[in-house]
């Protein structure tokens, strides 16, 4: 007599001819062929450091666009001096309470609120700045390449000048040129931006560069040119798409060392002189002389920059280890 | 070998002309001039213009190139608007601060940083190797001069270990030589002097080498993780070779090549740190003293300065470049 199958052998059944699917579905999708991309995406989903990253990155995000509507206070409403809490001059700047989470900066602010709405404000550095590295170093590094790989002897020319000047930026220490710029410039939040923003343009020009010429010596492009497409459309329909992936994943990474930076020029004086709308490294610089007083009004911004560059770095270290060749099966 | 040199130093020719151009256009146009530093907003067009005249400032830009040239050619920079010293003088005296500094941080991050990465490749997936990972990736994201006044606030004030600031404890009457200040105590056998320069930079080098050190043990640790899945290891191992022998022979010496370009590379960032790091300790070296340029217009010095740096930061690559061959027989410069 056959009993009936218990509940637990039924469901074991079952998983088991799933992941029978699953195997025969993988296989077809290998003789299909699987993106590059979409196969960086599968190993990423597996790599806990990138989703930790993402989910850190999540919360930065969540807190950036919607934080502001809901922090208790103004974070421009200076309410401890108003009610006599904050005496700065004296020493005295009391820390967390049950109204106040993270207590009060140095004008009697509410510290909590700031950090919130400084999200929205560090986000923004941090993305436009990467933004316009990424834009005047893709232009620069991009004619660069597709001038060296297809160009012929004038592109060879062409590398050349454009590498020149790309070293010569090298050659500057990156916050010497954006103390500069800066100054240049004058203080100001758009300061800010183009100055950490024109510092990483060497890297992504380098980058994209030589990722191109490394892509223009591939089989694909000799039969697109032997097919008699043109050169222009070989460079920006053929070999550019499949040279961003080291651009896109060193563009994660600037977005870190971006907010490190801008916080780093609040720190020398060079940041948005208006304190008004808060942002992590301006707060973090503002804190300095309360050191002695309340060095917490340091840890807050300091821990919340450190978090969120760790949050970029981890998921583009991720996504570097997803996109390496090498590490293809 | 030689021929290499050569003409890599006849390289830096062009790049300096080229250099000492853009920064010649960026530096006059800067707003306000060194009159508005020293007078602040309070001078008459006056006294605005006779200051530009006195320093040469009226003239047609390509004149005063041209004047720099000259004087460049026969290694004068000039003399400071703001101290009134000659640039070669203010640059001998700060410099070598500078130097200490970055060395020491590129020091501690070689030390500790190369054995680090070794010793997490080869225990993959221990915890070693996950504390060196996650420490790597950390000590890239936390900001120089945070780190370096939490080192300072803990060390410095409350433990007293470290002192807070400065290069030399000013009641140690030290004799100058070369303004490398550990060096002149070795020379003149003032040992105290040295031992307290020294004391002086643990704090600032180890605020320093946070990042490098990091990035020195995720290079080391990828570099040899690689060389450790070549079949040449396999072999020498299989050989019966001694476990030290294969070690040193073939892992490290084959993963140093990475390692080596990223220290090159590495180098000229230390600069942007020391700017930071010297503000927070009060070390005086030529971070701070850029800065401070920077904002008084101080053209000779800014001119000066930084075309030094150039010329110091391709030597640097140079040697780099020049200790491939060293480490790695089969790399001939050419």
């Amino acid at each position: 007599m056959v009993g009936p199958m218990t509940i637990t052998e039924r469901a074991r059944k079952k998983a088991e001819k799933l992941d029978r699917l699953g195997e025969l579905s993988a296989a077809r999708d290998e003789e299909r062929g699987v993106s590059l991309w979409q196969e960086a995406f599968r190993r990423l989903r597996r790599n806990p450091a990138a989703i930790v990253g993402t989910v850190v990155l999540g919360l930065f995000l969540l807190v950036a666009i919607v934080g502001p509507f809901f922090v208790p206070y103004a974070p421009t409403d200076t309410i401890g001096i108003r009610e006599g809490l904050v005496k700065s001059g004296q020493g005295i700047i009391p820390g967390p309470s049950g109204d106040h989470w993270f207590g009060f900066d140095h004008q009697g602010r509410d510290e909590f609120s700031r950090l919130v709405v400084g999200a929205r404000q560090t986000l923004l550095v941090g993305v436009v700045s990467t933004l316009i590295g990424l834009a005047i170093g893709a232009l620069v590094g991009g004619v660069a390449g597709a001038a060296a790989g297809l160009g012929g002897r004038w592109g060879r020319w062409i590398d050349t000048a454009l590498m020149r000047v790309v070293d010569m930026m090298l050659a500057l220490p990156s916050l010497l040129l954006a103390v500069s710029i800066a100054a240049l410039l004058g203080a100001s939040l758009t300061t800010v931006m183009i100055a950490v923003g024109v510092v990483s343009v060497p890297v992504f020009a380098r980058l994209l560069r030589g990722s191109m010429i490394a892509q223009a010596n591939s089989d694909y492009v000799l039969a697109a040119t032997s097919l008699g497409v043109r050169r222009s459309k070989i460079a920006i329909g053929h070999v550019l798409p499949n040279s961003l992936a080291p651009v896109i994943v060193q563009a994660t990474l600037t977005l870190a060392t971006a907010i490190i930076e801008a916080a780093a020029l609040s720190f020398l004086g060079l940041g948005n002189p208006d304190t008004a709308i808060p942002e992590w490294g301006v707060m973090l610089a503002d804190a300095q002389p309360y050191l002695g007083i309340r060095p917490a009004l340091a840890i807050y911004p300091a821990v919340a920059i450190i978090i969120t560059a760790l949050g970029f770095t981890l998921l583009g270290e991720a996504m570097r280890e997803a996109l390496d060749p090498k590490l293809r099966k | 070998m030689f021929r290499f040199i050569v003409r890599r130093l006849l390289q830096l020719i062009p790049a300096l002309f080229g250099l000492s151009i853009l920064l010649f256009i960026w530096l006059h146009r800067l707003p306000g001039g060194p009159e508005t530093a020293i007078l602040g907003e309070r001078g008459t067009p006056e006294m605005r213009a006779a200051i530009r005249e006195n320093l040469g400032l009226d003239e047609p830009i390509l004149v005063q190139y041209g004047r720099f040239m000259q004087r460049m050619f026969r290694l004068d920079l000039g003399t400071s608007i703001a101290t009134k010293r000659e640039v070669t003088t203010e640059f001998l005296q700060r410099f070598p601060g500078t130097v200490e500094l970055a060395a020491t941080a590129m020091i501690i991050a070689i030390l500790v940083g190369i054995p680090l990465g070794y010793l997490a490749a080869r225990r993959r997936g221990r915890l070693l190797d996950h504390v060196s990972v996650a420490g790597s990736l950390i000590g890239v994201c936390i900001p120089v001069f945070f780190l370096a006044y939490v080192l300072k606030a803990i060390f410095a004030e409350n433990l007293h270990l470290f002192p807070a600031s400065g290069r030399q404890d000013p009641t140690i009457e030290a004799t100058r030589i070369t303004n490398f200040f550990v060096l002149d105590g070795l020379m003149t056998r003032e040992w105290d002097a040295a031992a307290d320069a020294l004391w002086h930079l643990v704090l600032p080098g180890l605020a320093l080498a946070s990042i490098p050190l990091a990035i020195i043990v995720r290079i080391t640790r990828a570099s040899v993780l690689e060389v450790l899945g070549e079949d040449f290891v396999r072999t020498a191992e299989a050989k019966g070779l001694t476990e030290r022998v294969v070690r040193q022979r073939h892992v490290l010496r084959n993963a140093m090549l990475p390692v080596a370009t990223t220290i090159g590379l590495l180098t000229g960032g230390l600069l942007s740190g020391a700017v930071l790091t010297e503000t927070v300790f009060a070390f005086s070296g030529i971070g701070a003293f850029i800065a401070d340029s920077i904002s008084q217009r101080d053209y000779p010095v800014l001119m000066g300065f930084i075309m030094i740096i150039a010329v110091v930061f391709v030597l640097v690559n140079l040697l780099v470049d020049l200790s491939y061959s060293l480490i790695d027989p089969r790399v001939r410069v050419r």
